[in-house]
């Protein structure tokens, strides 16, 4: 125990600032109030459906919850079910075994909702593209509000997709 | 030529690892295969091919890991009919395999039962083969109905939790079945093939240059491992030699993938039993990677570091000296927090006896990686096939025989070590030179195989050219293959609530199996 929490104290805190919304990510206009916005900004509960990726973008969103990042100090978290979500964040090209899944997880998902499609293969089908077995781009499936490309992108503008898609609309 | 373990006329592959080629009747299949299995033998893939514009069939592929070597085994099939038999009961990891090749080639294995479909949902119909020559790539269909019959447990108190595709945390999509008695898991049964996404039939026809970036993505998390794997056989299929300095670079790339991953991995192993401060203090280390991997190498996991005909960056002596200082200091503080895990009641008191899988069902069912090496299946292509940047390391394989979540954590830790001091040494051996030289033309039917020791276990990559020195067949083999159905052995009798650890102790690919 003394050994744990001499690890915990010689660490300290080494959590760095969170980035700012970028509207340039932005797909649609935004859809929610100011006053949903608000509130939502405090406590966003998302839920992470991987539609058919390579895992690389799994790695990086699972990095944004790592000290350095600490997405969950902004009041963001991931929840366990889509019927308790704000926000949808997809991976991957959606793969036709994936699609129907992603098309139900969507429905599930109370509103408002909103939708940010996560790296190259989610922005526009990446290397896997469009096939027999594959979707492509998150948007032909589900609408997409926010879309952050990047193979992988890095936590910071995952933070930055996430945050731009609760952001308000520019007056 | 013949192999001392096999009576079969085998030629041998240029390339960098010892590869053999032989071919074998139907009718011959099964006796060789349990020969091969009576020495030793591991089946490390199994695959088919569609022949047909060539004036042939189909073809059904095995890579058999011998002591001498790799022997990919082809078996020449009929066009009408295609058929041979199956070789589940012989080699157990072949099942799915197997199913998989029926999938989306057409060819059926004989005499075994059970073939339900596996990478087959609902994007495309029964009698519809996607890799025979003659699809499309681009063809569509309708989705349809996607019913598959599970093993259904009966008994009084029985019940089954269906699981997923879409799971509760961050995880890639796979359905569980679990059928369980009060807490305890009586069945478990796994159904994969969410994230298949075509990507056998997307090689085809590329460029071997331009394959490589495709390679990198089977697996995101064994980037390094794939991109290496398929350059090998890339330059096997043209006979290209890459320079040295590259072969010291790409072993340098693998071990910091594999520090990376196990960095990881432990880190989730202490969250998943409510010991968080593993997760943020193993988070924070490997982060500490990802962000010298970027700046040395330019991308966090390496991707496109390992290029056709050599590495894509080089690494100067200054670069060096840094990557050992922070591999130095995450030496160290995993050093600390093994010691912490290792004196942790509560941590150990749910490892130990979890998630077991003892040697001989390991044996039996092909157990690969640092998994098979935590049930005493101490395979390790670095150490069995010591070819160049091995060769005088002599890297020691880890290994451990209680196979259970404390044994996985226990090797990874000794693998994580390891690795470090792999890195040391490449570092310091790192020849002056070039680090790539391009590709030679690829001349017509020219053959390839990548064999290469990923993180999670071996990774395989058979490249078969077509007469425009264009990619004919390209399989890309994943480890996960011969794991996921020990997970389903894995946890029986255990309860639910452990089910994500044990999970997570084997950390396999879905998107490296679903293809």
């Amino acid at each position: 125990m003394y050994q744990l929490l001499k690890q915990i104290v010689t660490t300290g805190i080494v959590t760095e600032p969170a980035p700012h919304a970028d509207s340039a990510l932005r797909q649609l206009e935004q859809r929610l109030s100011e006053t949903i916005l608000k509130h939502l900004g405090r406590a966003l509960a998302i839920r992470h459906v991987d539609a058919g990726s390579c895992n690389g973008c799994e790695l990086e969103i699972h990095a944004t919850n790592s000290p350095y990042y600490n997405l969950e100090a902004l009041g963001i978290k991931f929840v366990a079910s889509p019927r308790h979500a704000d926000l949808l964040l997809v991976t991957g090209p959606v793969s036709r075994n994936m699609e129907q899944a992603l098309r139900r997880t969507y429905d599930a998902t109370p509103e408002p909702k909103l939708v940010v499609a996560i790296g190259d293969c989610g922005c526009t089908g990446g290397v896997f593209g469009e096939s027999y077995a594959s979707c492509g781009r998150v948007a032909n499936v589900i609408p997409v509000d926010v879309a952050v490309p990047g193979c992988p992108p890095p936590p910071t503008a995952i933070m930055q997709g996430i945050l731009t898609a609760i952001s308000a609309r520019r007056s | 030529m013949r192999l001392n373990d096999l009576a079969i006329d085998v030629e041998p592959l240029p390339g960098a690892m010892p590869v053999y080629r032989a071919s074998a009747a139907p009718a011959e299949l099964r006796a060789l295969c349990e020969t091969a299995r009576a020495r030793g033998a591991r089946l490390v893939s199994l695959w088919g091919s569609d022949e047909s514009p060539r004036g042939k069939g189909y073809a059904l592929h095995l890579a058999l890991a011998l002591r001498a070597g790799l022997l990919w085994l082809t078996v020449a099939l009929p066009r009408q009919r295609p058929g041979y038999p199956g070789i589940a009961g012989i080699f157990p990891s072949a099942d799915r395999m197997q199913r998989a090749a029926h999938d989306l080639l057409g060819i059926e294995p004989q005499g075994e039962a059970g073939r339900r479909k596996w990478l087959r949902h609902g994007a495309w119909p029964a009698g519809v083969f996607p890799l025979r020559k003659d699809f499309a790539a681009e063809s569509r269909f309708a989705l349809a109905g996607d019913h598959y019959e599970f093993v259904k447990v009966e008994g009084e108190g029985v019940h089954e939790i269906p699981v997923g595709p879409v799971h509760a945390g961050t995880i890639e999509p796979g359905h569980f079945r679990f059928s369980i008695v009060g807490e305890k898991i009586l069945r478990l049964e796994e159904r994969l093939g969410y994230k298949h996404k075509g990507v056998e039939k997307r090689f085809e026809g590329m460029a071997l240059e331009e394959g490589a970036r495709l390679a990198g993505r089977v697996s995101g998390d064994s980037t390094v491992a794939y991109a290496w794997a398929y350059a090998m056989a890339a330059e096997a299929a043209t006979q290209t030699e890459p320079p040295r300095r590259s072969l010291v670079l790409r072993g340098i790339l693998l071990e910091l993938e594999r520090i990376a991953n196990h960095l990881g991995d432990l880190g989730y192993l202490g969250n998943d039993v409510a010991l968080s401060f593993g997760f943020f203090q193993f988070w924070r280390l490997k982060e500490d990677l990802l962000r010298l991997n970027a700046r040395l190498f330019g991308h966090r996991y390496l991707m496109d570091s390992v290029v056709p005909g050599g590495a894509a960056r080089d690494l100067a002596r200054s670069e060096g000296d840094a990557l050992l200082a922070v591999l130095g200091n995450i030496e160290r503080e995993a050093g600390t927090l093994r010691s912490i895990y290792d004196e942790h009641a509560g941590a150990q008191d749910r490892f130990i006896m979890t998630g077991q899988v003892l040697p001989a069902l390991a044996e039996r069912m092909g157990l690969t990686g640092f998994a098979g090496r935590a049930s005493g299946v101490a395979h390790d292509l670095r150490a069995d096939y010591p070819v160049p940047p091995w060769q005088q390391l002599e890297p020691r394989v880890a290994s451990h025989t209680r196979g259970d979540v404390a044994a996985r954590a226990s090797v990874r830790f000794d693998e994580l070590a390891e690795s470090v001091r792999l890195v040391r040494e490449l570092v310091r051996q790192l020849p002056p030179g070039e680090i790539r030289v391009p590709l030679a033309a690829c001349e017509a039917g020219r053959t390839g195989i990548g064999w290469v020791e990923s993180w999670r276990g071996e990774v395989l990559i058979a490249l078969d050219a077509a007469d425009d020195g264009r990619i004919y067949r390209l399989h890309p083999h994943d480890p996960s293959w011969q794991n996921w159905p020990l997970i389903e052995r894995a946890v029986l009798g255990n309860i639910v609530p452990d089910f994500p650890l044990i999970n997570k102790s084997f950390n396999l690919s879905y998107s490296g199996h679903d293809l």
